[in-house]
């Protein structure tokens, strides 16, 4: 019998939230949803969760599993229990949470709102399709696999910070059309993008790739639209306020500590992130602009120096 | 009370596009049980269906005829010309959005083979062409969020029809369990299939049969009810599916003996033969202990061998089912067959319609003023007695299309009509503090379990009078069970269990009603196989059922005619 620790909330009864804890027999193949479903419809009918397709993509059932955000859908109990088989369900964070494991999403679609989503292009249609090729189908294949459940936004260092963010899921949303070769408003949108709560907000911590279930992958399709702004000219002039919203995350979460940690050890997706988009940096800085996108902690003398000899090899 | 020009119920494929001709000009209201990019439409996988002829030369024709005869000659074939018609159109249309599409080598939209389809005509995205076009719509609407406006999370109980005429719906914010009035010049039903009334099912937790009931519990009739799609390969137990795609794309359907079987029972087409077919191929696999697991209906399974297609192929063209595979039972499609099993996937019948979406109400056509539907709670009928793979999608766009014009032209011309909004009110108030307060002994839970183990084992892939009779009966019974079920749950917040007894109580109705057009089919034709009268009968049967309520609450059935105009009736072998 595997334990379920739910998080249960409702405020017209009581204003604290609690944990109550469930046995199930989780056997092999079913799914946390199952888990929750039988808890419903054979334990305690009172509990609020939120699903519909059973099969990842609707992006419904997203829950924190053992602290991270997950499809409850989509992972068998058994590969979520701990080694006591327990399995602690919070509703996402970053939301608030309406009942039990049912949260408000408004914040989360104002900030895909935002992101202005949907194509531009006032260009005379042509008869038949605008053409694509397969090249430019794979630039936005990733970003458009995005089933807006909130996995991301939900465990995103920034967002506990600063609710500017417009986070994640709604900036690979928006890599979904600056990456799109049939939309012509590329130059406006990464200007837009790189306002505050922009892309340069965003702290490389790589939180959302791990968290996201589809490939869609939020930090890769922000360094994505990160190259386009610099390729397009658009640099942040506001470096301090990215490290701001850094220092108070990591303040925050505890996670990192930049001062003390060496740069090596920052993460694996911070490094490589920030790598992939040095060469652009230096292909601006050759056409006569100025990179904007170094990280404070890796403005370090000694860490650059290191970095540059690291893309020289 | 709250007034739009136009409501629309359902945030599918076919109410979102509904919804974006109506704005041209109307204020309209788009109201969902779910946020609408979790409508079931985008668990669509292989493709949508038009003959661009960007792979192979393709017609019309030749789409209308595979159509029709994939349907088993019951499509009326006037609305099937229309639609296949309208179908490259409707696809630049998305395309011109920002719909993402697979691309040719030369930047067209890519199209592949799928069953039933003489030519490679379903375009896709991926494996996910459903979300595609789903979240393109969606964008569109958040374009035009000033002229329309979203109820998401809200539940639409009941349909208002008053002196002849569609006045609205009552409905009710999940959120706070409030009930209100939505009056409309027009209401549009967009509200999806019912496969949740079988055991096992591809469908979604929301795919109820809301819309069916709330019209018939209005009065008006359900059409052809009794052809339900299986759809081949549905994962084994859990029935989410595995899109005809990784058959389009090669796939093997094996035996427990490591048999091609698909040889002997449409030797033509193999793999790709339309889905009643394979279902049955695979069905006759199984109960006659050729499968693996269990023997009989919902239980045991067949391989879908994809091995021999490789890994590159697999994961440009198939990616989302190999993370199925792996997600939900550990098995790589790269390195292992996946095991499957016929699911219920898909609503032929539903809602009558004529071909611009305005609902009939009975066999001579005569419309409900006010009152339109589309997509897949309606039937219009350009399925027939089976849907081939990739034409739902494309049906829920153009008669979201059509039914949206006409909602529009009809609401332009009239006027807000007094409706009797406290008896509206007060009458599903009523049905819903019956559910608050219900305090018997019945378990829901068991009740739904009973209903969907009979439904699969006696009205599914094989059907016949004994047990559709037994079906008949036990859902009866279930429904007087229903009356003395117990709630736990007598908040007003976010109270889903609420919701889940008033579905529950729409499938047992819409359970029935499949079950007693079944019964009264003897004949097999498309979806609908009865093991006792295993020939199609074109001379008893080549007509619509049309069940509705009668005066003493039994259910009534009625036939209407099929429209016949380019392609005469013939023997279907593929
Ligand atoms: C797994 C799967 C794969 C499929 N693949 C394909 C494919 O490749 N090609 C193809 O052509 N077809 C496919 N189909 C079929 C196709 O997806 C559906 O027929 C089609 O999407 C139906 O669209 P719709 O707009 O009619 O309804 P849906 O998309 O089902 O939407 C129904 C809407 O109604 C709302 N609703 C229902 N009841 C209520 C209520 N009481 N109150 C408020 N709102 C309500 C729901 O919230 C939802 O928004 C597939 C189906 C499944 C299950
Ligand atoms: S990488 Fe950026 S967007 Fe992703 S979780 Fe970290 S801070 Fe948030
Ligand atoms: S980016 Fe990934 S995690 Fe974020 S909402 Fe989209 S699918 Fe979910
Ligand atoms: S229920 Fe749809 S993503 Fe889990």
């Amino acid at each position: 019998m595997t334990t379920f620790r739910i998080k249960r909330y409702n405020p017209e009864k009581q204003p604290e939230p609690y944990f109550e804890e469930f046995k199930v027999d989780a056997t092999e193949g079913i799914t946390v949803l199952d888990c929750l479903n039988d808890i419903k419809w054979t334990q305690d009918g009172t509990l609020s969760y939120r699903m519909s397709c059973r099969s990842a993509i609707c992006g419904s059932c997203a829950v924190k599993a053992n602290g991270h955000a997950i499809l409850a859908c989509q992972r068998q109990a058994e590969h979520i229990a701990d080694k006591d088989d327990t399995v602690t369900i919070e509703p996402l964070g970053n939301m608030k949470p309406i009942k039990d494991l049912v949260v408000d999403f408004k914040p989360f679609w104002d900030k895909i709102d935002k992101v202005k989503p949907y194509l531009h292009n006032d260009t005379p249609a042509p008869e038949k399709e605008r053409t694509q090729s397969p090249e430019e189908f794979r630039l936005i294949d990733d970003a458009s696999t995005c089933i807006m459940c909130g996995a991301c936004y939900s465990d995103c260092n920034v967002l506990e910070v600063d609710d500017n963010f417009l986070g994640p899921a709604a900036l690979a949303k928006a890599q979904r059309f600056v990456g799109d070769s049939r939309d012509k408003s590329t130059l406006e949108r990464v200007k837009e993008l790189s306002e505050p709560g922009g892309i340069w907000d965003c702290t490389h911590c790589g939180e959302c790739v791990e968290r996201c279930p589809k490939p869609a992958q939020p930090f890769y399709r922000i360094k994505e639209v990160m190259a386009s702004a610099l390729e397009e000219g658009v640099h942040n002039n506001n470096g301090a306020r990215h490290a701001l919203s850094f220092t108070k995350s990591v303040k925050h979460s505890g996670r990192l500590n930049e001062n003390q940690i060496p740069v090596e050890s920052v993460g694996f997706f911070n490094i490589k992130g920030l790598l992939e988009l040095i060469p652009i940096g230096i292909r601006m800085l050759l056409k006569g602009k100025t990179p904007p996108i170094l990280h404070r902690s890796i403005k370090e003398a000694d860490d650059v120096k290191r970095i540059y000899r690291e893309l020289g090899e | 009370m709250i007034k739009h020009d136009v409501v629309i119920v359902g945030s599918g494929l076919a109410g979102m596009r509904a919804a974006l001709e109506v704005c041209k000009e109307l204020d309209v209201a788009v109201l969902s049980k779910v946020y609408p990019t979790r409508s079931h439409s985008g668990a669509a996988q292989g493709g949508i269906a038009a003959s661009l002829g960007n792979v192979e030369s393709d017609s019309w024709e030749e789409h209308m005829f595979d159509t029709i005869k994939g349907g088993d000659y019951l499509n009326d074939q006037d609305a099937v010309e229309e639609y296949v018609k309208a179908a490259p159109r409707v696809i630049y249309e998305l395309e011109r959005m920002g719909c993402v599409f697979s691309r040719t080598a030369d930047g067209k939209i890519a199209q592949r083979s799928f069953g039933g389809h003489s030519k490679p005509r379903a375009c896709f995205s991926a494996d996910r062409t459903g979300h595609a076009v789903l979240h393109a719509l969606h964008e569109q609407i958040l374009k035009e969020s000033k002229s329309i406006k979203i109820y998401s999370e809200w539940s639409m109980h009941s349909l208002t029809i008053e002196d002849g005429q569609c006045k609205g719906i009552v409905v009710s914010n999940i959120r706070t369990g409030e009930v209100e009035v939505i009056q409309g010049k027009a209401v549009i039903f967009a509200t999806g299939g019912y496969g949740r009334v079988f055991k096992i099912t591809s469908n979604a937790f929301a795919s109820t049969a809301d819309g069916a009931i709330a019209a018939f519990d209005a009065g008006l009739p359900i059409e052809d009810a009794e052809f339900v799609q299986f759809h081949p390969s549905g994962l084994y137990r859990q029935g989410i599916l595995f899109s005809e795609a990784a058959r389009g794309e090669g796939g093997y359907l094996v035996n427990g003996n490591g048999e091609r079987f698909m040889e002997k029972y449409a030797p033509s087409r193999m793999e790709l033969a339309p889905r009643d077919i394979v279902a049955r191929a695979e069905q006759s696999e199984i109960d006659a202990g050729r499968g693996g697991g269990g023997k009989g209906p919902g239980e045991g399974f067949i391989n879908l061998d994809l091995r021999h297609l490789g890994e590159a192929r697999i994961m440009e063209r198939l990616p989302q089912i190999r993370q199925l595979g792996i997600d939900f039972i550990g098995v790589d499609c790269i390195k292992d067959p996946l095991p499957i099993q016929p699911t219920a996937h898909y609503s032929m019948g539903g809602i009558p319609t004529d071909m611009f979406g305005q609902v009939i109400v009975d066999s001579e056509g005569t419309h409900m003023p006010g009152f339109f539907a589309a997509g897949e709670c309606a039937c219009v009928s350009v399925h027939g007695g089976n849907r081939l793979g990739t034409n739902s999608l494309l049906e829920a766009v153009v008669f979201g299309e059509r039914a949206g014009k006409a909602a529009l032209e009809y609401a332009r011309k009239t006027g807000f009509e007094k409706i009797n909004e406290s008896h509206q009110k007060t009458k599903v108030l009523k049905v819903m503090e019956e559910v608050y307060q219900s305090d018997g002994t019945e378990s829901y839970n068991d009740i739904r379990n009973e209903m969907k183990e009979i439904m699969m084992a006696n009205c599914g892939v094989f059907r016949d009078e004994d047990r559709l009779k037994e079906c008949v009966d036990t859902l009866q019974k279930l429904q007087v069970r229903f009356k003395k079920g117990k709630v736990t749950d007598k908040g007003k917040l976010f109270n889903t269990e609420i919701y889940e007894i008033l579905e529950l109580s729409n499938m047992l109705k819409m359970a029935e009603i499949i079950s007693t057009a079944a019964l009264n089919r003897k004949e097999s034709r498309g979806g609908h196989f009865r093991t006792d009268h295993d020939k199609r009968d074109d001379e008893n049967f080549l007509k619509h059922s049309m069940l509705s309520k009668s005066e003493d609450n039994s259910i009534d059935i009625k036939y209407k005619p099929v429209v016949i105009t380019k392609y005469q009736p013939k023997e279907r072998t593929y």
